[in-house]
């Protein structure tokens, strides 16, 4: 993924978009992007550009989420729904291994990436997750090469930030690294800012400016429908080569560079994150806390739809035989009580120290873990938590309590 | 491992529809392996065969409602090294427990010709009401999958795998899109104990509440945004009067409702 040196812009028409979809199947991609399904812009796989979300749009709020027709044939002019690419990177529910009873212990049977089982294998216990749910995302033997469609500027971090968390430091996790370097990333620029967007709050977006092998920006007119691309990574330009363009102009540059900025003025939420460790660390006490955790359904919704959170539990499973055992790794969250179990019992018992625990770890102890904020302004957790809390509202409230605050007019830092 | 001998399996029934037993036999495939591991010793609903006690597991389905059970249940216990409840009717008392809202007299004049041959207790009770229970199975039925995973996990000395965390969290790992938020639709899931893998949200509908409440259920802040979504108090009282109505926190919600 070496950066290419250049700052041309180039043009490609609608009509050429399937181009990027041939282009990205003929290198063996296996080509996700958003799509509509169940009331939602949803992101799965593939098959044309008709699978996009033509004309579709997304009007969001605390709680709420309806998709709207709009006037236009636009492929992108929503904004971001309930799924994010962390589901392929980091599957919801893995096997993590086989054991096979010996006689004096027992084998570990690796599988997934370093041996997969064959396709056919037949259905058994051991074969199924021990709820016997079958995940709707497959978990491939192998991990397929994706290409994402459609990655917006707040996603591009979030996916920085997992590199973090599972690349960073001494302990690499094996089935993320092959999904990531795998994987091609086609972002969009946002054309529109959704009502609980905070992007340009947490420096993360609308404009994507790094971590993507091709950029575009959709431009709609009249009697044009075309993408302003910027070419992020030197695979990034062989595939460009294989779809219809020409060097941009410099009008349609500065379109492109309009339609963001447009977008960075209409955020639907703001943040104010001046001092805002610190001030989340002098107010654990604080009775807003109590208030958060009187509307908090601790369901853990909040962090299954952010796009950084990462943590998991595994499961241990054995079939009736004995001779047979298998790990499976599952999405977790700071919200159940078996998280934070030990001996004893679960040390965040309430939903106070649960709901405290998230929200200051996400803005706060993140930035002492990993060097980042662990909040990128992409307002899933406003819009999908049942009973509407807002992140940015809790910290307005803190932040409002104290004794010298002084009210922020523009609210982005 | 050489066994000793195969553990002796119990399957008890108490006020109940027999759906839970049901999802054993309806195991299947696995139900023949299971036969080879565990000596199905009394299952009347399976074989008339019956070995007799002690019995190493039994699987208790059912309430308690009548005189006779309640004493029956002490029986049981007594008879067995591990009693694990299954169902809702086990577990909470089952959609048989409405009648603890109100007069059960009332009902029995009403449906039966000769009220004077009918005893009945007063409630229906979850057998943890009566005797030590090892392990309950949530669930209306429960899930042949976390059953099997219960007998495998006793069989082998673990701990199952049955996370009482909300249904929404299983919506979420399946990508299922959340029926309240996108579309308006009251969901119980969020207080739910999860389990059945979010059949009724991947099917549009909002979560029944099959499974019971789950850990920590906070049912007052989802009935006040239920109440801002629309629905009407009596209406607020019926979905917390479910299968599990007679659990603590839903019944505990219901009633604020009345």
């Amino acid at each position: 993924m070496t950066q290419a040196q250049t700052f041309e812009r180039f043009i490609f028409d609608r009509q050429y978009f399937l181009s990027l979809f041939e282009a990205l199947t003929r290198r063996g991609y296996c080509v996700v992007g958003p799509t509509v399904c169940d009331g939602a812009i949803v992101y799965q796989e593939l098959t044309s550009p008709d699978d996009l979300p033509i004309g579709w749009t997304d009007q969001q709020d605390g709680g709420t989420y309806r998709l709207k027709r709009r006037n236009d044939q636009a492929l992108f002019g929503y904004v971001v729904g309930p799924h994010s690419w962390k589901k392929f990177l980091f599957p919801p529910r893995i096997r993590l291994f086989r054991a096979r009873r010996t006689e004096r212990g027992f084998n570990i049977v690796l599988n997934d990436v370093a041996s997969p089982p064959a396709p056919d294998t037949p259905y058994s216990a051991l074969n199924d997750p021990p709820s016997g749910i079958s995940p709707s995302i497959p978990i491939h033997p192998t991990a397929p090469k994706f290409a994402f469609i459609g990655v917006r500027s707040c996603e591009l971090h979030a996916i920085a930030i997992q590199d973090k968390v599972f690349l960073g430091g001494a302990y690499v996790d094996p089935t993320y690294k092959v999904r990531r370097e795998n994987a091609f990333i086609v972002a969009v620029n946002c054309g529109q800012a959704g009502g609980t967007c905070f992007c340009a709050s947490m420096n993360t977006g609308p404009k994507a400016t790094v971590g993507f092998d091709l950029a575009l920006t959709e431009i709609l007119e009249p009697a044009r429908h075309y993408f302003v691309v910027e070419v992020g990574t030197d695979r990034g330009a062989a595939v460009l080569q294989d779809i219809p363009h020409r060097p941009a102009h410099i009008e349609e540059v500065q379109l492109a560079e309009e339609i963001v900025a447009r977008t960075a003025r209409q955020m639907g939420r703001q943040l104010d994150t001046t001092d805002i460790k610190e001030l989340l660390y002098r107010n654990y006490e604080h009775p807003r806390w109590d208030q958060v955790a009187a509307r908090c359904l601790t369901c853990a919704n909040c962090t299954m739809v952010c796009p950084t959170c990462f943590c998991s539990t595994v499961e241990d499973v054995t079939d009736l035989t004995g001779e047979h055992a298998e790990r499976w790794r599952t999405w977790d969250s700071c919200f159940t009580m078996d998280f934070s179990y030990i001996h004893g019992g679960s040390v965040r018992a309430s939903a106070k120290a649960r709901y405290r625990q998230w929200m200051t770890h996400k803005l706060a102890t993140w930035i002492d873990q990993f060097g980042t904020s662990g909040c990128v302004g992409c307002g899933r957790c406003i819009t999908w938590c049942p009973v509407a809390i807002d992140i940015t509202e809790e910290v307005r409230a803190i932040r409002a309590s104290e004794p010298n605050h002084k009210e922020k007019t523009d609210g982005n830092t | 491992m050489p066994r000793k001998r195969r553990p002796k399996l119990a399957v008890w029934k108490f006020a109940s529809c027999d759906g839970c037993q049901l999802s054993l036999l309806d195991c299947e495939d696995e139900l023949l392996r299971l036969a080879g591991h565990v000596e199905i010793a009394y299952f009347p609903e399976a074989s008339r065969a019956i070995v007799r006690g002690p019995y190493d597991l039994s699987l208790v389905e059912g309430s308690i409602t009548t005189p006779h059970d309640a004493e029956r249940i002490h029986q049981v216990r007594r008879a067995s090294r591990f009693l694990v409840t299954i169902g809702a009717c086990a577990t909470a008392g089952g959609i048989q427990a409405l009648r603890n809202f109100k007069d059960v007299r009332e009902f029995i004049s009403i449906v039966y010709a000769t009220p004077v041959y009918i005893e009945t207790l007063s409630k229906s009770t979850p057998i943890a009401e009566h005797v030590f229970v090892d392990f309950e199975l949530r669930g209306c039925p429960i899930n042949k999958y976390q059953l099997l995973d219960v007998i495998s996990a006793f069989l082998h000395g673990r701990k199952p795998n049955t996370p009482p965390h909300s249904v929404c969290m299983e919506c979420k790992r399946r990508g299922v899109v959340c029926v309240m938020v996108a579309h308006g639709t009251p969901c119980l899931g969020p207080v739910t104990h999860a389990g059945c893998g979010a059949i009724c949200p991947t099917y549009h509908r909002g979560c029944y509440g099959c499974f019971g409440p789950k850990e920590t259920p906070n049912t007052n802040s989802l009935s006040a945004w239920w109440s801002h979504l629309g629905v009407k108090e009596q209406d607020l009282v019926r979905a917390f009067r479910g299968f599990n109505a007679y659990a603590e926190p839903f019944r505990k919600e219901s009633e604020a409702h009345e």
